[in-house]
């Protein structure tokens, strides 16, 4: 059947013949024979009709939401169609990672754009390349600052728990001792961290906003951290990062986070997108590929992988990080989306979600049984009660096309974004009307 | 070229949202961002010709042969495209219930099931989202088979000289020492030097067979053998799986834990640096630690499972799902035939590649080689100071990609060469003769081989500028 | 090649095989050159055959003030573009002074080896086998 390869049986009898072989099997003489595979024990190859055919019938039976308000870690924004169609241009999507700088100026200018917006994104000085999701930069964020005195990481238990299962995963490799710190009125207790907090604390992280969707006080977590001689490492909701102080505001050392709202599709969890950024002191501990600009020999200004003696290929089994691969083209859809939206465009998503978040959570919290489980501020997610569980209320939304918010301890996690109606809203609030009465 | 914040005027953007259709709200001053962030301003048709600069300054599979040793940058179908951005798998949440992703987890349990008769494994997790975060995975699956046995003493992993960087420094965020044993002079692991670091603190051995050097390692029972009696565990990076798939297997070499780079075997696009994924499958003991979220037939259906004593996770989520669909879409359209034809073909291009060549450059080791081999240029680098950097740099002015440089280190002025399968013979013959033209070209007059590339849009780099003064940004 | 031009290549590979050697220094047999400021304080850095075959330095790790560093094991490390090498201590001691200098111009490893000092050591209380200038020279010419 179909196998992309392009030499015919005659080029394939002058190929054997020229290495001085009769058939393709003396290739394989030094694999022992009893280890040979006699027939591999899958299905027989198929045309590529036959296969679209049943690819897109594994596909049929998934269900597309018409309409959704379910973040928790993943989230529904728009995505512009020159999105879509410049991260399609095949260049863009077979090139190898660009170690041959002089032919791939095209992916090294677009990281180098890419670093400054992430840059501008978190007010931090230098951006890598990208890591392989928001969890995972979280875990890398922990090994920069952890060294040989302080071994320990305080993370906030108001994080997304994927990701503090991430932190934790990434240290049991490493050792460090990871502890929660406790969650108070669905952000970090305060209180609670600055008794916590000891000589040995290398770093303290959390979530801006937390997974309950509440505004933390980052600025204090910094303090805190700063105090104890710890450094704190801050996730940032990227469209949450245009509103509200900045990392580098807050005083964090190292800022992580997600970036698939950046114009990466739902897509069942991947691939997305980690960006790390960091102060000019942390520079050299930053994990990943980083694109610096230079000049060619007649004193053109490129752009090139630098700083290359930090990873692994090079510093082998004292770097510091094993990456290598990263979401290179996930980085370029950041920043096409980025430049579409540009500065007035991000500001406008983000007062639209921050403006449909508040008048979801006055509508739904004033329907009975349906109050805010926190008060304090918040982005663009809640949480509310429920006054009979969440499995009728979400099998109810789903008859209606409706995904809705993600079942939380204490109620429901609502997300809104730019892509929900004030129709939407009104709808969702007459059916929570008509689930309250609980029958 | 500029950049895009070069190309940016106030006032200019597109409009993409929509007026607010609710009571707007602003964020209290005190929450509120000070400094804002400044995004490129510019217009639908400047962005569309940014982008257009930047693709014409970048060579894909899609431009010419890509010889890339190790990285198997074999063409990438677009069916697989087409397929993994089905709004049907797009637009679902990855928190969606179980009964409303059931072609999702069909997808993941249907390449589990191709990839685990591939590798002779038993289960798989597609949550490493590359290779090197796999061999993270299948390091800590080691670990945690030890710790679960109260096998504390047991934190050294050995490694060849010849592995590829990921190996060593893997080994160090897992929280393993690494023992780097030398090769012998064909490349292959010596059985001598190994027999005398196994012990009692090994926690395993991570090995890639054909070697970097592109040689099947002959006596690897024996090596799997020596690893197991001495209570370790046996890791196979499958970078180099493109040589001998469906023709042996991993789990029948005696490997415990493996994983795939299915950017590189199976097809999926390189993407410019990534988005990757490295599956990573196990045998029967280790599967209870596997990663959770475990796509697993149930009944009729598919469901989640978590592995009872699972290590939790290496990132959110499930994986590079949309890598996961194109790397299925390639096993159905290959299937058993074509599985094994693939590999061979791969290696039949190789050598092919390899004789042609032989006679004008010195092949590291000129024997019947797996499905890449390696020159050295060491001979010419003394005698009149053309390198292997110089090679790989003229061959830009062809608009050919060099191949990899440098790598193995066991080599000296190290290139090498992978064609994989999806190149013609014709492809093959015109590199050799342009390969042969460049070689010409150095004896004739090796100075001017400094000066490659000429032709290309920048010419050769200040590295170590960037490196001392480092510009990461662009400076508003 | 003809007769001439390969005795050029090799007139010029022996040139370039003429180090510096500073006199008044003791020299490890890894090209880490000592300057024994008094009994128990030395000052470390990388000789000029050291610095030549690492080609452009790009960056420094140094350890701390108040580090332990152990004769024969490495103490710091230098990075060229592709490369990282570790530097050997030929010293048992404490650190007490870096040159913070080499963290901000690691070229002036390769411009000034000998002026480029890496750390300052002190209570020095074991030293690995040194060689003078004379007998550096010649492992060098040998190398």
């Amino acid at each position: 059947m179909g196998n992309y390869i392009p030499s015919t049986e005659d080029e394939r009898a002058e190929m054997l013949k020229a290495i001085g072989i009769s058939s393709t099997d003396e290739l394989y003489s030094a694999v022992p024979s009893q280890m040979k595979v006699k027939k591999l024990n899958i299905p027989s190859g198929m045309a590529e009709l036959t296969v679209d055919q049943k690819v897109r019938a594994m596909a049929a039976k998934n269900k597309v939401f018409g309409t959704i308000f379910r973040g928790a870690g993943a989230y529904n924004h728009y995505i512009p169609s020159i999105v879509k169609e410049v991260t399609g241009k095949e260049e863009f999507l077979t090139a190898y990672t660009p170690y041959q700088a002089e032919i791939s100026q095209g992916i090294l200018q677009n990281i180098f754009e890419y670093q400054t917006m992430i840059c501008e994104l978190t007010g931090m000085d230098v951006s890598n390349a990208s890591v392989y999701d928001g969890a995972s930069a979280a875990a890398e964020g922990v090994a920069m600052c952890v060294d040989r005195k302080r071994k320990k990481a305080l993370v906030s238990a108001a994080s997304n728990p994927m990701v503090i299962q991430t932190i934790k995963t990434y240290c049991f490799g490493s050792g460090t001792e990871v502890v929660l710190v406790p969650a108070k009125d669905g952000k970090t207790d305060m209180e609670a961290l600055s008794g916590m907090i000891d000589q040995n604390t290398a770093c303290v992280y959390l979530h801006q906003p937390s997974y309950f969707g509440q505004i933390e006080d980052c600025s204090q977590a910094a303090e805190i951290a700063h105090n104890a001689g710890a450094k704190l490492i801050m996730g940032v909701n990227p469209i949450a990062a245009i509103a509200l102080k900045s990392a580098r505001e807050c005083g964090a050392d190292v800022a992580v986070g997600e970036g698939q709202p950046l114009g990466m599709p739902l897509s069942f969890g991947g691939p997305y997108l980690g960006f790390m950024a960091t102060t000019h002191d942390m520079m050299r501990k930053l994990p990943g590929r980083i694109v610096g600009e230079t000049k060619d020999v007649d004193g053109k200004r490129a752009f090139v992988l630098t700083l290359q003696a930090r990873e692994q290929h090079i510093r082998r089994e004292k770097a510091s990080s094993n990456i290598c691969s990263n979401q290179a083209l996930c980085a370029m859809t950041a920043a096409v989306y980025l430049t579409t939206m540009g500065t007035e465009g991000m500001e406008k998503v983000a007062e639209l979600c921050y403006s449909k978040a508040r008048y979801a959570a006055k509508e739904i919290s004033a329907v009975k049984g349906f109050e805010l489980v926190y008060t304090g501020d918040f982005f663009n997610e809640f949480v509310t009660k429920t006054p009979c569980g969440s499995e009728k209320l979400l099998a109810k939304l789903e008859e209606n096309d409706i995904l809705g918010g993600y079942p939380v301890e204490g109620g429901i996690l609502w997300c809104v974004t730019e892509m929900n109606s004030k129709e939407q809203i009104d709808k969702l609030t007459a059916l929570l009307k008509e689930v309250a009465s609980c029958n | 070229m500029q950049l895009s914040f070069e190309k940016s005027r106030a006032g200019r953007g597109c409009s993409m949202m929509p007026a607010c259709d609710v009571p707007v709200s602003e964020v209290p001053a005190s929450l509120r961002r000070v400094t804002a962030a400044r995004f490129p301003q510019m217009a639908e048709v400047d962005i569309s010709r940014h982008y257009t600069e930047l693709m014409k300054r970048t060579h894909g599979v899609n431009d010419g042969f890509y010889p890339l040793g190790s990285c198997t940058m074999k063409y990438n179908p677009k069916l697989n495209d087409e397929m993994a951005v089905l709004p049907g798998f797009t637009g679902i949440h990855p928190l969606q219930p179980e009964h409303t992703v059931q072609g999702c987890l069909e997808v993941l349990a249907t390449l589990e099931s191709y990839l685990d008769e591939i590798t002779g494994m038993k289960a798989m997790t597609f949550q490493p989202a590359a290779g090197a975060h796999g061999e993270f995975t299948g390091l800590l699956l080691i670990k945690a088979y030890h710790e679960s046995r109260g096998d504390v003493k047991r934190d050294k992993i050995i490694v060849p000289d010849t592995a590829h960087g990921t190996n060593p420094a893997s080994s160090t965020m897992a929280g393993f020492k690494v023992i780097s044993i030398p090769s012998n002079e064909d490349g292959c692991v010596d059985l001598d030097k190994l027999r005398s670091v196994v012990g009692e603190d090994t926690a395993g051995l991570m090995l890639t067979n054909p070697n970097t050097v592109g040689i099947f390692d002959k006596n690897i029972l024996e090596i799997t053998k020596i690893v197991h009696e001495a209570g370790g565990l046996n890791y196979y990076d499958g970078a180099n799986l493109n040589a001998i798939m469906g023709i042996v297997r991993p789990g029948d070499m005696g490997f415990d834990v493996i994983h795939l780079n299915l950017h590189k075997t199976f097809s999926t696009p390189h993407g410019g640096g990534g988005p990757g994924s490295g599956a990573v499958g196990c045998k029967e003991d280790l599967a209870k630690f596997l990663p959770l979220y475990q796509a697993v037939k149930d009944g009729e259906g598919y469901a989640f499972r978590n592995a009872e004593r699972s290590i939790g996770s290496v990132k959110e989520f499930y994986g590079n799902f949309g890598i996961v669909v194109r790397a299925l879409c390639y096993c159905m359209v290959l299937g058993a035939e074509g599985i094994p034809e693939t590999s061979t073909n791969a290696v039949l291009n190789a050598n092919y590649l390899r004789v042609l060549l032989q006679d004008t450059y010195k092949i590291a080791f000129n024997n019947i080689c797996m499905h890449e081999f390696v020159i050295t240029m060491e001979d010419m680098k003394k005698e009149i100071g053309v390198s292997a950097l110089d090679i790989a740099k003229a061959l830009l002015d062809y608009g050919v990609h060099p191949p990899t440089i440098y790598f193995p280190l066991l080599v000296e002025e190290a290139m090498m060469y992978e064609p994989t399968e999806t190149e013609s013979k014709d492809t093959l013959d015109h590199v050799a003769e342009i390969l042969k033209e460049i070689y010409a070209k150095a004896e004739a007059d090796p100075a001017s081989m400094h000066n490659c590339p000429l032709t290309t849009p920048v010419r050769r780099l200040d590295e170590v500028g960037a490196a001392r003064n480092p510009v990461l940004k662009f400076a508003f | 090649m003809t007769a001439v031009s390969e005795a050029a290549v090799i007139k010029k590979i022996h040139e370039e095989a003429i180090m510096n050697v500073k006199e008044n220094l003791k020299y490890s047999k890894s090209h880490e050159w000592v300057e024994e400021i008094d009994a128990t304080t030395v000052k470390i850095g990388l000789s000029d055959f050291a610095q030549h075959e690492l080609g452009d330095l790009v960056f420094v790790n140094l350890p701390e003030v108040g580090d332990t560093v152990t004769a024969g094991e490495t103490f710091a490390d230098v990075e060229s573009v592709k490369a990282v090498s570790d530097v050997f201590s030929p010293v048992t001691g404490t650190v007490s002074a870096i040159n913070e200098e080499l963290l901000d111009n690691p070229a002036a490893i390769n411009e000034d080896p000998y002026g480029a000092w890496f750390v300052e050591v002190k209570e020095v209380s074991d030293k690995e086998e040194l060689l003078d200038s004379a007998a550096y020279s010649k492992l060098c010419e040998e190398a």
